[in-house]
């Protein structure tokens, strides 16, 4: 009788999904729980994009796109609910948006030649393109954001024998830096102190106990969600001072620093994209998506950090979508060729400011060799009573030396793991 | 008419205590099994075995598990999670050390691993019962998580903490690994569910199944009557253990083939386990299979009427559904609090009386 039940699901699952002959660009979001303050902003700059491609352009290469969504609730058995049913749609890329669904999927899409983009998260060593055929991670990973913040510490002075606590999510996430940030430790001289937090990370008096009593000089944090409010309100609360405190991009937005108030003033966090909405795609998004009410969501996240991150998420898939069609001479693209877009793709100055995103990010050209992009990390800073976040430095180049042996080691390691022989063709 | 045992005799003993003594209910059984092993595999796709079947299979060994430890012999358990855990590492660590051996045979050393886990766990339950027997199995549900995310040994020293399952295959078919097709990994699923049902159905009719019943109904006259509580509670402990930990390596090694400890065995995996044999029965091998089913395909049926049919926002929908399941499982507890089992069970006894009760 279950098996009834069963049945009469997929009978019904298949009579109510439409036949869509447009580009399926689906999008694995996560509109509730405890990571949903962060999942909203980014799903709804992502969908806002192709609308506004939809509304203004007729879609991309004169074919509409489709953004069927589908809620993960950042849970890994979701994610592949989500994914077996949005694939049958003719799925062109999927971003997992959470690196445990990541690690899931890059077997799976793999074998099913759907291409992946997990942009700044996810697996790093995807970066080697020659052994994750179609894991991209351009235009920066976990261990460039690293990278970076330790070389923006150099740039403000000398780090040697410094101490820097590393804060992090205890997940697959929150590990990925450690091997970096240990290298750097060596190289540069550094004392590093990890603590770990569990999820959802609610409870931090502990750790914050710790950097208390150890006095680091600064603090890094790889955290997300509520993880993040709490960190820079307990870091607040024992005045640690807010400009030595620098958080991943993932927590960097303004949910993360606004719950703290004046006290969150000066706090940092890397970035890999322009903040604000002072780009002139935004007067487009306004003219064609707001104010047409096709805004997704309730239309109220427009120029946050993290919906701009869904924005460049979006543009990013539809240049690669674009570049697959001059490629390969069709409108109607197919997953595998959306690959060889994705592989294809040139990000150039000039391309950003003729798509009204003058300077958002950085210039790259990806490769089979070099999935990662150019690894260019930037850093911003709150400003409390402006409630908004300023670009303090340029996009710099974070240390390849340390990052590249590491990338060639993990995914060596799993090229053995699963018997893939590397190879770029 | 349809179910009663008028012309129904028994010539033997084994045949009045066979499993399903009316002839009605013992075809439907063997129904429901050839179409289990003869029709499904054949309509299979990624989709059904991915978001409905697999995760039903698996659920179903660990509510048979927790059901031997909880129904059975009245030991709460809320370590579900950290004991799927257990055989999900005993499996990865297995399948990595040893390529060459079949994973049919890592997933059983898994679960006797997980036995062995169990029963150290269990050993606190000759002293303590009820509400603190339930804190020390949660306090190993946190250990348990906690030593997989701490000792790197466990992932093979991975730098982000993820195990993932490497290529296995049976008779030369891949069951493990992103090139599965889906009638494969769908029937080596069903070989461990089809078999856990029948030892556990089988060991809680003898008088192994007997003992346990005795110590939950009540523990100091059972060992009165002879008893021995040691032995009654190691070894629902063991056995419970044993298939939870089943249930955790095809949990990882065929259904999700990437793992990250906290997220996917996290105290939530033992409360959704706990709910299902709640919702199904308690003490009832087929309430373990109706509460799976129940709480596995009500999600998805909510998504696919809600989203597909009705277009509604996703988050709506999601917030719909733990209201849903909410309000679900208190309506169980007040209407029928020994679950789905005992609905069939009254239903049965209905359909005995039909057409004439008293």
């Amino acid at each position: 009788m279950k098996m009834k039940l069963a049945t009469w699901a997929t009978a019904a699952m298949m009579a109510a999904s439409p036949v869509m002959a447009d580009l399926v660009f689906p999008s694995l979001s996560y509109r509730t729980g405890p990571y949903a303050a962060g999942g909203i902003p980014f799903a709804d700059g992502y969908a806002d994009y192709f609308t506004m491609l939809n509304e203004r352009d007729g879609g991309i290469g004169g074919v509409k796109v489709a953004v069927p969504e589908c809620e993960t609730g950042y849970n890994t058995e979701k994610g592949v609910e989500c994914y077996e049913s949005t694939k049958g749609a003719g799925a062109l890329v999927y971003q997992p948006l959470s690196t445990g669904i990541t690690y899931q999927l890059i077997p799976k899409a793999t074998a099913d030649d759907i291409p992946i983009h997990s942009m700044g998260y996810g697996r790093t060593s995807a970066a080697n393109g020659a052994v994750f055929s179609h894991v991209f991670n351009y235009p920066a990973n976990y261990w460039n954001g690293a990278s970076g913040a330790i070389n923006y510490l150099m740039s403000q002075g000398d780090i040697a024998g410094k101490k820097i606590a590393l804060v992090y999510h205890n997940s697959a996430y929150g590990k990925e830096p450690i091997r970096t940030l240990e290298t750097l430790a060596e190289k540069h001289g550094f004392e590093l102190m990890l603590l770990a937090v569990d999820h959802p990370g609610q409870e931090q008096k502990s750790q914050w106990l710790q950097i208390r009593r150890e006095r680091p000089d600064n603090v890094i944090m790889y955290g997300w969600g509520v993880m993040n409010q709490v960190a820079i309100q307990e870091a607040a609360n024992i005045r640690f001072p807010m400009e030595n405190f620098i958080g991943i991009w993932w927590s960097g937005s303004e949910n993360d620093v606004l719950p703290a108030g004046d006290a969150a003033n000066g706090y940092k966090a890397l970035t890999f994209h322009g903040v604000g909405d002072d780009f002139p795609v935004f007067d487009d998004i306004k003219t064609h998506v707001v104010d047409k009410g096709l805004a997704a969501g309730s239309g109220d996240q427009i120029g946050t950090v993290l919906y701009n991150r869904g924005l460049y998420a979006a543009m990013l898939a539809a240049e690669a979508a674009k570049t697959a069609q001059g490629i390969h001479g069709t409108a109607d693209i197919t997953a595998a060729m959306m690959r060889d877009g994705m592989e294809a793709l040139e990000m150039s100055e000039e391309k950003m400011a003729e798509l009204g995103l003058p300077g958002f990010g950085p210039a790259f050209n990806v490769s089979c060799e070099n999935h990662g992009g150019p690894g260019l990390v930037g850093m911003t800073q709150w400003d409390a009573s402006a409630k908004e976040w300023t670009l303090i430095s340029d996009f710099s180049p974070s240390d390849m030396e340390v990052i590249q042996p590491l990338i060639d080691e993990d995914s060596a390691a799993y090229a053995a793991e699963t018997g893939i022989t590397p190879a770029c063709n | 008419m349809l179910y009663r045992e008028a012309g129904d005799f028994s010539t033997t003993y084994p045949q009045d205590s066979q499993t399903f003594p009316i002839r009605f209910d013992r075809y439907r059984y063997y129904f429901v099994l050839a179409v289990a092993v003869l029709v499904l595999p054949f309509v299979m796709t990624d989709y059904l075995v991915n978001s409905i079947f697999l995760p039903f299979l698996i659920y179903a060994i660990a509510a048979i598990g927790l059901n031997i430890l909880t129904g059975y012999c009245g030991q709460v358990s809320l370590g579900t999670g950290g004991f799927m855990a257990v055989g999900a590492y005993a499996c990865y660590k297995l399948m990595t050390a040893f390529p060459d051996v079949n994973i049919f045979f890592h997933v059983i050393l898994a679960g006797g691993i997980t036995a062995l886990v169990g029963t150290a766990f269990g050993l606190p339950s000759l002293r303590i019962k009820g509400f603190y027997l339930a804190v020390a199995t949660l306090a190993a549900q946190f250990f348990l998580v906690w030593l997989f995310n701490k000792v790197s040994w466990f992932y093979n020293y991975s730098a982000s903490g993820q195990i993932n399952a490497p290529e296995r295959s049976v008779f030369g078919i891949e069951v493990t690994g992103p090139n599965t097709e889906a009638w494969a990994t769908y029937l080596f699923c069903l070989v461990f569910t089809v078999g856990a049902a029948l030892i556990a159905r089988n060991l809680t009719r003898g008088s192994v199944g007997r003992k346990w019943m005795a110590i939950r109904d009540m523990d100091i006259a059972a060992e009165i009557i002879g008893v021995n509580p040691l032995k009654a509670k190691l070894t629902a402990f063991a056995v419970s253990s044993f298939f939870v930990g089943i249930s955790g390596a095809l949990f990882f090694a065929v259904y999700l083939g990437a793992v990250e400890v906290g997220e996917v065995f996290g105290i939530q995996k033992s409360f959704l386990v706990l709910f299902m044999i709640i919702i199904g029965g308690l003490g009832s091998i087929f309430g373990a299979f109706a509460g799976a089913a129940f709480l596995v395909v009500l999600p998805v049926l909510l998504k696919v009427v809600g989203v597909d049919i009705f277009g509604f926002p996703t988050d709506i929908v999601a917030h719909f559904q733990l209201v849903i399941v909410g309000g679900l499982i208190i309506m169980f507890l007040i209407l029928e609090p020994h679950g789905l089992a005992q609905l069939w069970r009254v239903a049965k006894e209905k359909l005995r009386l039909w057409p004439f009760p008293h």
